[in-house]
């Protein structure tokens, strides 16, 4: 009987749920191997080794065994648990719901390289981040770009023209900007897309998280931004994020 | 998993699968524990059935702290000895048990019954932490304790709770942190639980 493969990988961890009395099933993010599910075992135990490296937004060095059916931890090491982001709730919230996207666009044994290198950069950034909201636009933005599902901004869906400047109609099930002619064209409901909107989409597409979070735009432009890619996002999940929920719920000041 | 009726007929195919539904137990001790039912004393089986509606029955959570209770309130919370001055609070009932095997705690608790987990669907509304803001608010509580278990998502509730609580001016405790990271209050044992809960820091 051949033994089973042992890969190491840096990871993040982005869910955890409990298995049978003493374990964990842990979801990783890694570079190569993409999305990873595998079962820690004994982790729930007061004087597991593991328990602690293996914690929620947790950068970290695993082993991991092939198995049959689930893959097994053999090894970690936290490389980044993230304090300042554990300790403050707004933060907390956020990187929660980073995670989320992240749990929902990757997909297993599919490489993720940029989706990882992007969600490290975040977590790091979002540690010391005055405001969340420039890099959670980025995130959502470029995670729909690495997953294939880029929303067109410089040309019409429709006639492939170049769009001129104005406020605009963006589709989700067309997958971008319909220009003022090819409007009756479209398939469902669109989403305004004001002018301003339009310019921080374009910026957040191809610059950094450090650009996007030196970015100088009215909070109403930021309201419009997040209202297209919430939407655009719940459109291309094809479910609630629970964690976008409790988000709101936590910077909302208190129910 | 299909169980072969050729291993007894339906009763015992039925039995099995009842067993294999339980938490823990695998295809192998749901067939142990059935043959074992079948060599047992019939007396012993309808014991087992009993004890199993009973809880059913019987058991249910208590109205003011959400414990495990056989009636209205539970043994805690009708204790006149308890201090209802101070409340501590706890993600399952097992918490509750762990606690009060140190006996180092004289107040009473509170069970939220989860923990906030928003990415596996657990929001502050799933758990009992509503009827947690009603108790403080009305009962002349003085110390809220935030026992959740030392890992993220029980820090998340923690940090959540405390907003909550903040401005109603109750003083706000948590266990010392010398329990390890990641675990899970109910499996420490005495000593360390005991002397977290002495040592506990304004929060």
């Amino acid at each position: 009987m051949s033994r089973p493969r042992v890969y190491k990988t840096q990871a993040i961890v982005i869910r955890q749920m409990p298995l049978g009395e003493a374990d964990r099933i842990v979801t990783f993010l890694t570079p190569a191997a993409g999305k990873v599910r595998a079962v820690a075992r004994g982790v729930r135990r007061p004087k597991s080794k593991l328990a602690g490296h293996l914690e929620l937004l947790t950068r970290v060095r695993v082993s991991i065994a092939e198995g049959r059916t689930l893959d097994h931890l053999s090894e970690a090491v936290a490389l980044d648990s993230h304090r300042p982001i554990r300790e403050d709730l707004e933060r907390l919230a956020a990187a929660m719901y980073l995670a989320e996207l992240a749990d929902v666009f990757c997909v297993e044994e599919s490489p993720a390289n940029a989706a990882f290198n992007l969600l490290t950069q975040s977590l790091e950034r979002l540690e010391t981040a005055g405001t969340a909201e420039p890099l959670l636009r980025h995130f959502e933005l470029r995670l729909l770009s690495d997953s294939g599902f880029q929303p067109e901004l410089f040309s019409c869906v429709g006639c492939r023209e170049e769009l001129l400047p104005g406020d605009h109609l963006l589709s989700c099930v067309d997958g971008g900007v319909f220009c003022p002619n090819c409007r009756a064209g479209a398939t469902e409901s669109l989403l305004p897309l004001s002018l301003g909107a339009m310019k921080v989409l374009r910026f957040l597409q191809r610059e950094s998280v450090d650009k996007a979070m030196l970015l100088n735009v009215p909070s109403a432009t930021w309201n419009d931004v997040e209202r297209v890619l919430r939407t655009y996002v719940r459109h291309v999940a094809e479910r609630e994020l629970r964690t976008a929920d409790f988000m709101a719920l936590v910077s909302s000041g208190r129910p | 998993m299909t169980f072969d009726r050729r291993l007894g007929g339906g009763p015992v195919a039925k039995l099995i699968e009842e067993f294999h539904k339980l938490p823990g137990i695998g295809p192998k001790t749901a067939q142990r524990l059935a043959y074992h039912m079948i060599r047992t004393q019939s007396e012993d089986a309808q014991a087992l059935a009993d004890a199993i509606l009973s809880v059913k029955e019987r058991i249910v959570f208590c109205r003011e702290c959400f414990n495990i209770a056989e009636s209205e309130l539970c043994a805690v919370c009708n204790d006149p000895r308890r201090d209802a001055t101070r409340l501590c609070i706890v993600e399952e009932p097992l918490d509750v048990q762990a606690l009060e095997r140190t006996n180092t705690y004289r107040g009473l608790y509170h069970v939220l019954h989860g923990v906030i987990s928003p990415m596996n669907g657990v929001g502050p509304d799933d758990l009992k932490i509503k009827p947690l803001l009603g108790r403080v608010h009305a009962n002349g509580i003085r110390e809220v304790i935030l026992a959740t278990n030392p890992n993220v998502e029980g820090e998340a509730t923690s940090m959540y709770i405390h907003g909550l609580l903040e401005p109603l001016g109750v003083k706000l405790t948590r266990p010392a942190r010398g329990l390890p990271v990641g675990s899970d209050l109910e499996y420490a044992d005495e000593v360390t639980l005991g002397r977290a809960i002495e040592g506990r820091q304004e929060f």
